[in-house]
């Protein structure tokens, strides 16, 4: 038996195992890719309107930092460019995917019992692998189709699906050896996501030090992010940097296989600390253990937040700029969906994304019941003087106030850094979080969505985040494919005023609210009658 | 005597299996009850039908002179739980879980809880991540059992535990009953409920097949004989009552009903006994022989052919 026997059958299972994940974020970036090239054709149809957005764009530092540098004004760089923050999602589900079928499954004790089969002590690492590296060239693939399907140049069409795999292939194996170092896999994600940013953040900088000529743009090609946008599709394609990430892909995965090889399963190389041998005298009820089990989540979430307002928030003045620069623009902006002025236009559509974000979160923290329960966590607390009511509320209080708290923390950031670029900070500012709050009821909603089906369809739990997709696509793309209204009214935050600029309407606000207690009181009401664990 | 928990013909479904099928199950108070049966026989769904974590689709439960699934909150603090299959959180050290559990059920006893620290031989320091299914279990254990409770309810507690900590256990179980608690132990370790249990309830498909003393058990099913003949007793296997019946070299074994005892005696001193040996069924023979009827026709004619 060698190190890889058994890799084709371990293939075969996670296939098996993520037979509907797979298949839905490959589509639906490719998806949305597609759709970006459309709308930009839909807002910008002649030459000219495109040369005008791209040279106020390009100098952008704001943007810059947000989408990464802009080389042209043709429909493929555009579109490229503005998905420019795709390649930092993909890296994003690869290191998951890698950790989620390595220290996860070890760390849940399911690695050992396919250990003790004809399974050997590679094979498990070099299957997922091979998934996450073969999903990552089919999403190239069907990119590549789309973007060409739409007139665009072949070549530049592959050279944009492959920027995507790039990022995915090198935090592929960025997620393998983050998995080797700790017996966590909370811990080992971390680590991942850490490294993600840290590297995106390199990129952020050289590339704004680079608009100005400055001397770190040289930091972008530490930055596997930087690579992808270093391949430059459209725009004179660079096809060697394809080298660097396939480099780096083959050296993370050697170096994972190393680890692996010298550690024992189940073990990771950083040590576990010791925790303390008597509980602290606050450990005392559901809610303090539910503050020990979500405080890392929320704590990274609002961290999250606050610095995606900053980037945000400081790219609003540079809308402001750019319109004051060419007037010609104007009308064009006016046509993207905004009331009155530009800015509160950017500043509306920024915190719709914000609370997609925050729905998230929301989703999260409630599936973490589901995820007490199935684990059988659930079941000795409940044996215990804790009622059920109240121990379903100490989890919903971190995806009620949590979700809320972190989108004040991103309307904050946007705010302060926007408005410092105003004469009236204080006035921008509670604009802003006027802005954010508004947002509050319909990310409740889905958080009531969840809560529905933990209490009454327990097994379709996750389905939740099939709701909140299907939010992020009317959201997103629904303007743009010119959707029924109807269907647009599906997304509660379809109904969320348009603040800042418009007046804040408290009927779909009280509506929202409304529709969020009947769906969580329900779901409650569920959880009380039903057996846990559910059948 | 008073009864800690009664069941009357209690049936819990899942879709369309059946977990328990008509379940009668009395604990008396202050006594060691062993619940006997194979993996999924209906013990797990039992003790949670008992905790008030899943509802009874049938028949009534009673548990401390209230009803579990109404009055979860206010039994659950005059009982301790501990699951067969014990998960913690990884981020938790033992010793946190252990203060938790206890405190979430109104209160611990730090001496005893040290004592038993001290007894299993447990690291409260280590984060739950990193113990082995038996140092899990004997965090339940310790967390239940340092608590100030009326009833155990133990499901499977000795199953990852080595030899020397089943002993532990045994040794603290019985001073459990000293002290007056009643105690549920769900097991399908023989010895372990042979050595502990004052009564003795096994289920089969979610039924008690049998259900008393373990004297009274014997009894019911009579005794194995062993004897050493001087010429063929032709006549035994034709007995009813008789068992599993080996005859070989002039030596003899069989199981007899109480009923029938006479009869086979009979048959063995006319045909000359040399020796003989008469034991009461051990648990394991009890048991076996309610699992082997329900598979087939039954070893018993087979080898009385």
């Amino acid at each position: 038996m060698t190190a890889l026997t058994g890799t084709g059958k371990l293939v075969r299972l996670i296939l098996r195992r993520d037979r509907v994940l797979l298949p839905i974020w490959i589509l639906t970036f490719a998806g949305l890719m597609a759709s970006i090239v459309a709308s930009f054709d839909g807002l910008f149809p002649t030459a000219a309107e495109r040369q005008s957005y791209a040279d106020a764009s390009a100098a952008d530092a704001g943007f810059t930092s947000l989408y990464g540098p802009l080389h042209g004004s043709s429909l493929g760089e555009l579109s490229v460019w503005r998905a420019g923050f795709y390649p930092v999602l993909i890296a994003l589900i690869a290191l998951l995917t890698v950790i989620r079928h390595t220290r996860t499954e070890e760390e849940l004790g399911r690695r050992e019992l396919l250990g003790a089969t004809v399974v050997g002590r590679h094979a498990g690492l070099a299957a997922v692998l091979a998934v996450t590296l073969a999903a990552n060239l089919v999403l190239a693939a069907l990119v590549a189709a789309a973007m060409a399907g739409q007139n665009l140049p072949v070549a530049g069409s592959v050279a944009a699906g492959l920027q995507l795999a790039a990022a995915g292939w090198a935090f592929a194996a960025v997620g393998a050896v983050a998995a080797q170092l700790t017996s966590g896999a909370g811990a080992a994600r971390g680590i991942a996501v850490g490294v993600l940013g840290g590297t995106w953040l390199l990129r952020v900088i050289g590339d704004v030090s680079g608009l100005s000529g400055g001397g770190l743009s040289w930091l972008s090609w530490l930055s596997p992010i930087g690579w992808a946008h270093q391949l430059r599709p459209y725009a004179g394609e660079q096809w060697w940097v394809l080298l660097l990430p396939v480099a780096l892909t083959a050296l993370g995965a050697a170096v994972a296989v190393a680890l692996e090889a010298r550690r024992d399963v189940g073990a990771g190389l950083l040590p576990d600390r010791p925790g303390p041998a008597t509980a602290a005298p606050g450990l005392r009820s559901p809610l303090a253990l539910a503050w020990r089990l979500h405080r890392g989540l929320l704590a990274g979430w609002m961290a999250g937040f606050a610095v995606i307002g900053v980037v945000l928030g400081g790219a609003a003045s540079s809308v402001g700029d750019m319109v004051a620069d060419n007037p010609n623009l104007e009308e064009i902006f006016t046509r993207m969906g905004g009331r009155s002025g530009i800015i509160d236009a950017y500043l509306v559509s920024v915190m719709g994304i914000l609370a997609l974000m925050a729905a998230g979160y929301a989703i999260q923290a409630t599936l973490r019941l589901r995820a007490e329960e199935t684990s059988g966590r659930a079941e000795p607390v409940l044996a215990t003087a804790v009622g059920r009511l109240q121990w379903a509320a100490s989890h919903l209080v971190f995806s009620v106030l949590g979700s809320a708290l972190a989108l004040l923390a991103a309307g904050f950031t946007v705010g302060l850094t926007y408005g410092a670029t105003t004469p009236d900070l204080g006035h921008q500012l509670s604009r802003v979080l006027q802005g954010a709050l508004v947002q509050v009821p319909a990310v409740w909603v889905l958080a009531a969505v969840a809560v529905a089906l933990v209490g009454l369809a327990p097994r379709f739990a996750a389905v939740a985040w099939g709701a909140l997709g299907l939010c992020v696509v009317l959201g997103l793309v629904g303007a743009a494919l010119q959707l029924d209204q109807w269907v647009m009214d599906l997304s509660p935050f379809t109904h969320v005023p348009k603040v800042p600029g418009a007046a804040v309407a408290a009927t779909p606000l009280v509506l929202l609210l409304a529709v969020a207690v009947a769906l969580g009181g329900a779901g409650l009401a569920g959880l009380r009658r039903r057996g846990i664990p559910a059948a | 005597m008073d009864e800690t928990i009664r069941t009357e013909a209690l049936v819990k479904t899942f879709g369309r299996t059946r977990a328990l099928d008509g379940l009668d199950l009395v604990v008396h108070t202050g006594e060691v009850h062993g619940f006997l049966g194979p993996n999924g026989a209906g013990k797990t769904t039992t003790l949670r039908v008992l905790l008030g974590l899943l509802k009874a689709d049938g028949g009534t439960a009673r548990l401390l002179g209230g009803a579990p699934w109404s009055q979860a909150t206010e039994l659950h603090r005059r009982l301790a739980y501990v699951p067969g299959d014990v998960t913690l959180w990884p981020n938790l050290s033992g010793g946190e879980v252990i203060d938790l559990l206890g405190r979430l059920r109104g209160g611990l006893d730090a001496k005893r809880r040290a004592e038993l620290l001290e007894r299993f031989d447990l690291d409260p320091r280590k984060k739950g991540r990193s113990y082995s299914k038996g140092n899990r279990q004997k965090v339940a254990l310790v967390a239940a059992l340092a608590s100030d409770v009326e009833l155990l309810l133990l499901d499977e507690p000795t199953s990852g535990l080595d030899p020397l900590m089943e002993d532990v256990f045994r040794q603290v179980i019985r001073e459990e009953r000293q002290q007056g608690r009643t105690v549920l132990l769900s097991s399908h370790i023989l010895a372990e409920v042979e050595a502990l249990c004052d009564r003795v309830t096994i289920i089969r498909d979610g039924r008690a097949v049998e259900t008393g003393t373990l004297t009274e058990l014997r009894h019911l099913t009579g005794v194995s004989i062993q004897a050493e003949l001087t010429q063929p007793a032709a006549g035994l296997a034709q007995v009813p009552g008789v068992h599993d019946l080996q005859a070989q070299n002039g030596q003899v074994r069989f199981h007899v009903d109480p009923g029938a005892l006479d009869a086979a005696l009979r048959e063995l001193t006319s045909a000359g006994v040399r020796s003989l040996v008469s034991q009461p069924p051990t648990l394991e023979e009890l048991f076996l022989r309610h699992y082997d009827r329900a598979r087939g026709d039954g070893r018993d004619q087979e080898v009385a052919r």
